[in-house]
């Protein structure tokens, strides 16, 4: 595939679950510096695809390439960051080895320097030490937080990062993806929440069972009515 | 280029070993399971020189079973918060995290398997009479034959609903070859001869097995993780 200079290139995508094809034909493409919101009802195949992008899973046919690399690549892993549904947090380390563990999965230079200024960040500095298991909730959500842009990724893949976030757990997400936005990395994140989703976004994905029915800019009707997308597009 | 990959191998290792060492899950149950299957074992058969005979036979599989208990936990750790997706999605090849914990599956079953060899010198009167080096040496080849296969296969079942009972049904008929040759050489040690010229064939065995299946391993695991 020739260099496209996008961010993200997505083409022909199937994935099947036994006979099921949970994407169907997904294709999309997006620009460095975009965000993209991945919008669509419960089982339309948004996690599913979340997790091809993030080289978690092979599509059954079609191509993922992340700036122009396949996304199994360990190169290509490097540049990707991964916020699940789950904080994947080890609660038998404490703060500051979870970090310093996935720094240098990560090659990162100076692990454990990144790993305080990233616990510092999110506000756990003072609690660097403390086993993860003994956190709150807010606290190991946070964690996770850092964990996730611990090594700069260059695209960011968000599984509805703000479902049961609490507060300061949101505010210290919010101010780090529009860190990320000012520094024109690429952002990808699937969420129910329509409204956060259209502030936040500049493209719209979205999928209806496990189709593309809209990707494209976001637009101006979009943000005056959030259920527009889904009155207008989603009756494929 | 090796040393990063050298690096990610030791990171595995040192963090499940000190996940391991924190909870101690793998080694309380498998510890002691091992004693209590010896205990158990040394009230059937007396120690006899019929007993040495079979005292191989009767060590390694307390070895086996304790070992699928902590091959189980390997993969299994990584459910926990889908710590498992956070790994897959790093930059560390998968062969990687494999062979990171199965090493470190490898020190805490050796650490298990001394300690339960001590209890079975107990229970049974058995003296290595200085065999003991060359009855380590093939805890070492066989042990990593038992944890290569059931880190791999714990890396296979690790989503299956059943995935306790499933791994020992998977891994045993596979690891009959290298229990075998274990136990066999292990016998011939423990009646006191030395490894000669008929019993080397088990000890290639063991180093062919080992290598064979390490070899599968590495190969097949980014298969077995992402599909």
């Amino acid at each position: 595939m020739e260099a496209t200079g996008n961010a993200l290139d997505v083409n022909g995508v199937w994935k099947y679950f036994g006979d099921f094809p949970a994407l169907n034909n997904v294709s999309f493409h997006v620009a460095p510096g975009s965000v993209v919101a991945l919008l669509g009802r419960n089982g339309a195949g948004k996690t599913t695809l979340l997790r091809i992008l993030a080289g978690l899973s092979q599509p059954s046919q079609g191509t993922v390439k992340v700036h122009g690399a396949e996304a199994r690549k360990e190169v290509t892993r490097r540049r990707i960051g991964v916020l699940g549904h789950s904080i994947s947090i080890y609660d038998e380390l404490s703060a500051h080895e979870n970090l310093l563990m996935f720094g240098r999965l990560y090659g990162i230079k100076q692990p454990a320097k990144r790993a305080d200024e990233m616990l510092e960040k999110v506000g756990l500095g003072r609690v660097r030490d403390g086993l993860a298991r003994e956190f709150s909730r807010g606290m190991r959500q946070r964690l996770a937080v850092a964990r996730a842009f611990l090594h700069d990724p260059e695209l960011l893949l968000l599984d509805e990062p703000f479902t049961s976030l609490d507060d300061k757990a949101i505010a210290v997400l919010q101010s780090m993806l529009a860190e990320m936005r000012q520094r024109g990395r690429t952002i990808v994140m699937s969420t129910h929440q329509l409204r956060e989703a259209m502030e936040l976004s500049t493209h719209i994905a979205f999928l209806q069972r496990g189709q593309i029915a809209y990707a494209g800019e976001r637009q101006q009707e979009m943000l005056d009515d959030a259920g527009w997308l889904y009155r207008t597009y989603g009756d494929i | 280029m090796l040393q990063t990959y050298l690096s990610q191998v030791w990171t595995i290792f040192s963090k499940d070993l000190r996940a391991e060492l924190r909870t101690k899950e793998a080694l309380n149950a498998s510890l002691a399971f091992s004693v209590v299957i010896l205990l158990l074992l040394s009230f059937a058969f007396e120690a006899s020189e019929q007993s040495t005979s079979i005292s191989g036979g009767l060590l390694w599989l307390a070895y086996s079973f304790a070992g699928a208990l902590a091959l189980n936990r390997s993969f299994a750790r990584e459910l926990q918060n889908d710590c498992l997706d956070a790994l897959i999605a790093s930059p560390a090849p998968s062969s990687a995290l494999f062979l990171g914990k199965a090493l470190a599956n490898y020190a805490l079953l050796l650490v298990v398997e001394l300690i339960a060899l001590g209890v079975f010198i107990i229970f049974y009167d058995a003296h290595l009479s200085g065999n003991f080096l060359p009855l380590f040496g093939v805890m070492l080849l066989a042990t990593w034959a038992m944890v290569v296969i059931g880190t791999l296969f714990s890396a296979l079942t690790v989503n299956l609903h059943m995935r306790e009972l499933m791994l020992p049904v998977l891994v045993y008929p596979l690891l009959i070859p290298a229990l075998m040759a274990a136990m066999l050489l292990t016998s011939t040690l423990l009646s006191g001869e030395a490894i000669t010229g008929d019993n080397w064939i088990w000890v290639r065995v063991l180093v062919a097995f080992d290598i064979v299946f390490t070899a599968l391993g590495v190969v097949f695991i980014d298969t077995v993780l992402v599909g």
